[in-house]
């Protein structure tokens, strides 16, 4: 906040209510719509619920396919974020080395964040077409019996192929940022300490990286949470078998095509709680750990 | 000096590999879409454009019937706009005011409401879409552009944006402003809003493709063909395919994929350095 700052007693209410007011209708309260539906039981005809405590709760997190989404999402979230950030900081420190060409680099490096979601998953899907697709054709030449609609491993992988690409792209313009930001000073004081290119790299580049990877690493954990919903839903659907199901979309499954109310929003909350549960540990731990 | 030599072939290999990789997925979207169904039933996926540009790409726009059952390709274009610039729009003006009330004033709620902004961060529309669906529905603001839009804003990544910019404003502007007896609407329009012209273009930038590219919101809360958005018109078309029936018309799917990634790419290539800058100056 500003030392000096205006004293007023009415002025900033003006400014703020605008985003209060909108918050308070679209995001607090149906919140407190999602905990109050929590708690609930309804007909099988929508007429009637019953308060029911926890039961909701109990029998989402009990239930096998919401163990499975957890799984799913846990393992997905991890190779996603790892995989998307392995290739971008790849890329990042080799366009940042090489003279001729950077800028179309950078360039062609950078514009498919501009693609959405669901855009990169219908493309893939197409190329992972079984009559047209050549990734599906290619994949059964070398010997993998490949078929994402009925195997759970392929679909994953599908799936996660199609996350990292749309990803890597946002990494890749951090992480070229940040080590654009690194001092001349200090790259000619490591050149002349050290003569290994990639020992250099790990003692002193990626140190001096670690703020830009940590906050990376909350940007994708929350991107592979939420934001593949759209690849999910235009390639596998969840499908086979509720393997590919991430916790989000699972929420979105139960509630709209299943209709179970209750259960879809014990879910919700579940979700809420993980996430608040994440951003906490993020911040106490994992930052403590980086120095600035 | 070979080693050198080497260690720069290496860089651009890799880096070649890596655009090849980025890039090889639309290239083909976009060449295949340029050939007729039949050819594509036939050899599959194209690599070299084909002839069929013009006549595809007129029939998706613009003729009815062309992709969806009645509206054509155009007008999905205005809805995607509409919701890009809209929710740009919307969220800057929103987003600034409230940033600004945050950063100048001091007054008495002005904790807990921050906190309550910093909650919208963590929760995103996907987690709680069912409530926020019946909600809306029953403003009766389903199929209209003020209901696809505003829910959208209702988060506040804007606002840390502007909060980060302004804190970074220095202090002696504003002690100068008051010395002068500018009163807090003043001081905004005359001062803060001509000094944040670089970042209102960089998030106008960031949040137009944001919007642009809403998925899961404006698939449920549109239920008329009418008032699709490209991203909800391709889903749709990619659906018809799978279902099967006759002679599959891939090459629209594919040029209505290129249609609704288009406008987007180019507002990032087009100013890309504002792009650049906004996304990584509002993260510090």
């Amino acid at each position: 906040m500003k030392r000096v700052q205006f004293e007023h007693s009415s002025i900033p209410y003006l400014f703020i209510a605008p985003q209060i007011v909108i918050i308070a209708v679209f995001f607090l309260w149906p919140a407190g719509q999602a905990v109050h539906q929590s708690f609930l039981l309804e007909d099988a005809f929508g007429l009637s619920s019953q308060f029911v405590w926890f039961k909701n709760y109990t029998d989402t997190i009990g239930d096998a396919s919401w163990l499975q989404a957890a799984w799913f999402t846990a393992v997905f979230s991890a190779l996603v974020t790892f995989l998307s950030l392995g290739i971008a900081l790849l890329l990042a420190v080799k366009a940042n080395e090489v003279i001729r060409g950077a800028r179309a680099y950078r360039t062609t490096l950078m514009w498919a964040y501009a693609i959405a979601p669901p855009v990169a998953g219908l493309m893939g899907n197409l190329m992972f077409h079984p009559l047209i697709g050549d990734l599906y054709k290619f994949l059964n030449a070398i010997g993998w019996d490949f078929n994402h609609k009925l195997d759970s491993f392929d679909a994953g992988f599908v799936v996660v192929l199609i996350a990292v690409w749309k990803q890597v792209s946002v990494n890749f313009i951090f992480f070229l940022s940040g080590l654009q930001g690194i001092s001349k000073a200090v790259n000619e004081a490591a050149l002349m300490d050290c003569k290994s290119p990639t020992r250099r790299f790990w003692t002193i580049t990626f140190p001096l990286l670690a703020p830009t990877t940590f906050f990376l690493m909350v940007i994708n954990i929350t991107y592979a949470f939420f934001e593949t919903f759209g690849i999910i839903d235009t390639t596998t659907g969840g499908a086979p078998g509720g393997s590919t199901n991430t916790l989000v979309y699972k929420v979105f499954q139960d509630g709209f095509r299943g209709a179970d109310l209750g259960g879809s929003s014990a879910q919700s909350v579940v979700l809420m709680v993980i996430v608040l549960v994440l951003t906490v540990i993020q911040f106490r731990f994992i930052e403590r750990k980086v120095h600035y | 000096m070979n080693n050198i030599n080497w260690r720069i072939i290496s860089n651009h290999i890799i880096l070649l590999i890596g655009v090849v990789f980025m890039s090889l997925p639309v290239w083909v979207a976009f060449s295949t879409s340029t050939h007729s169904a039949e050819t594509i039933l036939r050899e599959g996926l194209q690599f070299w454009p084909g002839t069929d540009f013009l006549k595809t790409y007129k029939e998706v726009m613009f003729e009815e019937a062309g992709v969806m059952k009645s509206v054509l390709g155009i007008t999905m274009l205005k809805n995607s706009m509409i919701l890009g610039i809209g929710f740009a729009v919307g969220k800057v003006i929103i987003s600034m005011l409230a940033a600004y009330a945050i950063v100048y004033f001091r007054f008495r709620l002005a904790t807990p409401l921050f906190w309550i902004i910093f909650l919208t961060l963590l929760l995103p529309l996907e987690v709680r879409i069912i409530p926020s669906y019946e909600i809306v529905a029953g403003l009766g603001l389903l199929d209209t552009n003020f209901g696809l839009i505003v829910p959208l804003i209702a988060s506040a990544t804007g606002t840390f944006y502007f909060r980060q910019f302004f804190k970074s404003v220095p202090e002696e502007l504003l002690e100068a402003a008051r010395l002068d007896g500018a009163t807090p609407w003043r001081f905004f329009i005359d001062i803060l809003i001509p000094l944040s012209k670089t970042m209102i273009a960089a998030i106008l930038i960031i949040m137009f493709v944001v919007g642009w590219n809403q998925y899961l919101w404006p698939l449920i809360m549109t239920t008329k063909e009418e008032n699709y958005t490209l991203v909800i018109g391709i889903k749709q078309i990619y659906q018809i395919l799978s279902e099967g029936g006759e002679l599959p018309q891939y090459q629209k799917a594919f040029a209505l994929t290129i249609m609704a990634t288009l406008p987007p790419v180019l507002v990032v290539l087009f100013f890309q350095n504002w792009f650049v800058k906004g996304l990584v100056e509002s993260e510090k």
